[in-house]
């Protein structure tokens, strides 16, 4: 079996395992991280985002080679209970979910648009996100939260 | 029905209470400072277990982190049937306010009597209860001298609404953390000692039955643990997730399939609807005491598709037989309705099957969360007692989950010469809207359909007008109308699966109902809203209209390209009253810019919660009007993947402006549903304020559009 080497929240990793194995399957089936969810298989729907470099990609279409020597985010790096994230602070004050199945590839997607744009208007918030899909509604609150974390952060 | 919360006078046990009168199967003080809490109703996204919390926390005079919410299961919960219909408030909250008060007072008692003073002396705060000359003890020290194996007894008085510190006060939930922070906190992310996987082989075409299966490329994938054929049912066990699927890829190659059966013409739904055998109800009549002289009759019929449930994740179960008993792990609403259903497909007694609840994602009504559960029973058998986790496809999950039903909704006013409304008939064709599992003889899960020895498949019925309809719901009107006939037929032949979703009928009969009011008033030259107040006598409803046009500055100057259109209605014409103001742009393509709403839920136990409830509800019809519809050709459903069933995406989604009228001495309701069908309407009343174009048949998307331009023009 070859094995295929990747950075996972800042640890080095070395996988055996077929490379044309898709990168959510590693983490939740190899690895048992539950952050990363399943919702299509098909990357249309967001619940499976993670980091990839600096780019919110789903987990469920991209293939495990495609991440060799590169460094993979998922919500379990973000924060942790002791030290949160500013986004997960954010979302937790603007209560922004309902079900919350969706919310740790939007965390995703949010915290790659933060990386690269600090201060996104809300139009630019709506964009970053139109890719993860919510059903049950809780766009606005995610919106709110995201830009609420972008001020934290800014304020240090 | 106005009515405050029963007086104290008339002491009868809340309905949930009564049927699971025991006050230890509600609640427990298992160790120091805890209190366990064990409602039979069960998070689905919506908040519920949080606004429990604090209903008991309030009661108990305890801090809400003392509170530790029990999953639902068969093996200890109370009984509450599913959780749906916007219900949980009003039937577990009441019971659980009720026992907690209840066992406040026990332990008043106790502490009482070991102190040797009256009840009135004695305080409790956070659960330390205190009395003069400094006397000191808990619900915990006292714990092993007070049984809660006891009914409870009517008579109890929960606190007044003034009393309260938790409800009616925005709380943050308790699940939010967990979620937040990426932790398993879903029975998707469920990881038991042994577990398998399994995957169900299902076919495209609509209940082709399972002629051959050629399992050899299956048993060639590394992993597999066993292949499952009863009938047209088949599926494999894996020792991974992986192998499951490649089993199950492999599998479907060597499966032949019979032809399916036909369905009806998705371009087509009224007629088809209008054509089928079906059973008749009239829903209400009224006579108007001196009939009016007809001018005029307007008629006008109305239609929505089938729609999906969608969840963002696809349904899952985990199932583990020990001997002939089986432990099943669930998101399904109802742990007991499955119990019930899995003992008829297992012909065992109900005792040997327990069922306890796992969140899933967000739920809207009846979807394959409990399909999913017999297959994970079925597939388990195979397992040597290992449990076996079954996950649904996206593409299984848009395909062979129930559907909210399609209806056709005709209605007829007649007017005076004065144009008054005099008479009005309402009619409704569509499948039933409940096939719920554990309520009927037979099973209502779709591989007990599928096997060599098929239950028979369950055509939909609707609830009992008693309990807010089914295809009927809200399909009389609120409005003070001389005169009525309304009445709902009910399919009897089901070609494509219909099942319970978010408001049942109310969505279509809202829509109907508030799109041809509007349509009257334009005629008539007068604003929708003050149309609406002047037919309208329960000031709750007034209120509502009154509050969320004020919100909205009603009505703003009128701009081209930009319109803005009103609905209301109450859920269930007996729960929450809604009314939501639609702000629309555009002209072939139209965006829902902002939507104002006002809601009365009586007592809002976590106004934020309730908030949340509402905006969520208002995105979602968002979406169901511009966008969903389930899609199928002569043979399948076509609509099975996010490109084919598109719903609203963050770029497309309206403000949303939310006014709760909280009403603390009325009864607590339900806020899920409340929203849908006002906003449905509000929305396509909107389009004919921006366009002068009336869209009668739900989805409003470009083609209809264009098709109500060409045919105004």
């Amino acid at each position: 079996m070859p094995s295929v080497r990747f950075r996972l929240n800042g640890v080095e990793l070395e996988i055996d395992a077929d490379p044309d194995r898709s990168l959510l399957d590693i983490l939740r089936g190899h690895l048992g991280m539950t952050g990363p969810h399943f919702g299509c298989g098909a990357g249309e729907c967001g619940a499976c985002n993670v980091i990839v470099g600096d780019r919110a990609i789903s987990a469920c279409d991209t293939p495990l080679w495609s991440v060799a020597d590169k460094d993979v985010t998922t919500i379990e790096g973000l924060g942790t209970s002791e030290r949160p994230h500013p986004l997960q602070r954010a979302f937790i004050a603007e209560q922004a979910l309902q079900c919350g199945y969706c919310v740790s590839g939007i965390l995703i997607s949010a915290a790659a648009l933060l990386k690269r744009n600090p201060s996104p208007t809300s139009r630019e918030v709506k964009e970053a996100l139109d890719r993860n899909l919510c059903r049950c509604g809780s766009h606005n609150r995610m919106v709110r939260a995201v830009l609420r974390a972008a001020e934290e952060m800014a304020a240090g | 029905m106005n009515q405050p919360a029963p007086a104290p006078s008339a002491p009868t046990l809340p309905a949930s209470l009564a049927a699971n009168p025991k006050l230890s199967s509600w609640l427990k003080l298992p160790s120091s400072g805890k209190v366990t809490v064990s409602p039979g109703k069960v998070e689905i996204g919506q908040g519920i277990v949080t606004a429990l919390a604090q209903i008991a926390a309030d009661e108990l005079d305890i801090d809400l982190s003392r509170v530790q919410m029990i999953r639902a299961s068969t093996a200890v919960s109370p009984n509450e049937g599913v959780t749906s219909g916007s219900l949980s408030i009003q039937q577990s909250g009441r019971a659980l306010r009720h026992a907690c008060a209840e066992v406040r007072q026990i332990f008043l008692r106790q502490a009482a009597e070991r102190f040797g003073v009256g009840i009135d002396a004695l305080h409790i705060e956070d659960g330390i209860i205190s009395g003069p000359g400094n006397v000191r003890t808990s619900y915990w020290e006292l714990a092993d001298e007070v049984s809660l194996d006891r009914d409870a007894t009517p008579g109890v008085t929960p606190k007044i609404a003034t009393s309260r510190t938790l409800a009616g006060h925005s709380v943050q939930r308790i699940d939010i953390p967990d979620k937040v922070l990426g932790r398993p906190r879903f029975i998707h992310d469920r990881a038991l000692a042994g577990m398998l996987h399994g995957r169900v082989l299902r076919p495209q075409h609509a209940r082709a039955k399972l002629r051959e299966l050629n399992e050899d490329g299956a048993r060639a994938v590394a992993g597999l643990v066993a292949i499952v054929r009863d009938g047209s049912f088949a599926g494999v066990v894996s020792e991974t997730e992986h192998g499951a699927e490649a089993a199950l890829n492999a599998l479907r190659k060597g499966a032949t399939w019979s032809d399916g059966e036909l369905l009806p013409d998705e371009n087509d739904l009224a007629s088809f609807l209008k054509a089928q055998p079906s059973e008749s109800t009239v829903i209400g009549k009224k006579t108007a005491a001196s009939p009016g002289t007809v001018a005029r009759t307007i008629r006008r019929q109305y239609t929505r598709p089938y729609i999906a449930h969608a969840s963002i994740a696809p349904s899952c179960a985990i199932a583990q037989w020990d001997g002939d008993r089986v432990h099943v792990w669930t998101h399904s609403q109802g742990v007991y309705l499955l119990s019930a259903d899995l003992a008829l497909v297992l012909n065992l007694p109900v005792e040997n099957i327990t069922v306890e609840h796992l969140e899933g994602a967000g739920c809207y009504g009846h979807n394959a969360a409990d399909d999913v559960a017999l297959d994970a029973v079925l597939l388990a058998k195979s397992a040597g007692g290992r449990p076996v986790r079954v996950q649904w496809s996206r593409q299984g999950e848009m395909s062979d989950a129930p559907f909210g039903a399609a209806m056709a909704i005709e209605i007829e006013a007649d007017l005076d010469a004065q144009g008054e409304i005099i008479d009005w008939r309402h009619s409704i064709w569509s499948n039933g809207h409940a096939a719920r599992p554990g309520r009927a003889a037979q099973p209502a899960l779709l591989a007990a359909f599928e096997l060599e020895n098929p239950f028979p498949r369950m055509v939909s019925t609707n609830p009992p007008q008693v309990n807010g309809g089914g295809g009927d719901r809200n399909s009389v009107p609120l409005y003070d109308f001389p005169s009525w006939h309304i009445e709902s037929h009910r399919l009897t032949t089901m070609p494509i699966r219909t099942s319970a979703l978010r408001t049942l009928g109310g969505q279509g009969n809202v829509f109907a109902i508030e799109s041809i009011l509007d349509e009257i008033a334009a005629e008539c030259g007068e604003d929708p809203v003050a149309f609406r107040l002047r037919h309208l006598r329960d000031e709750r409803a007034k209120d509502v209209i009154r509050a969320a046009a004020a919100r909205a500055g009603w009505k703003p100057e009128k701009q081209p390209g930009i319109g803005h259109g009103i609905g209301f209605g109450r859920y269930k014409n007996t729960g929450a009253y809604c009314a939501a103001i639609a702000e629309i742009e555009g002209a072939e393509w139209i965006s829902v810019r902002k939507l104002t709403l006002a809601i009365d839920v009586g007592e809002a136990i976590n106004p934020d919660g309730v908030i949340n409830q509402i905006e969520g509800g208002a995105i979602q019809a968002t979406s169901w009007v511009l966008k969903e519809r389930v899609r199928f050709d002569g043979e399948r459903i076509t609509s099975t993947s996010w490109t084919e069933y598109p719903i609203l995406r963050f770029s497309e989604v309206p403000d949303v402006e939310v006014e709760v009228i909280q009403r603390p001495d009325m009864d607590p309701v339900g806020a899920g549903e409340a929203a849908h069908g006002p906003v449905t309407a509000a929305i396509a009343n909107a389009v004919f304020d921006a366009l002068g174009v009336r869209v009668r048949d739900l989805p409003i998307t470009r083609d209809r559009i264009i098709a109500a331009m060409d045919l105004s023009s």
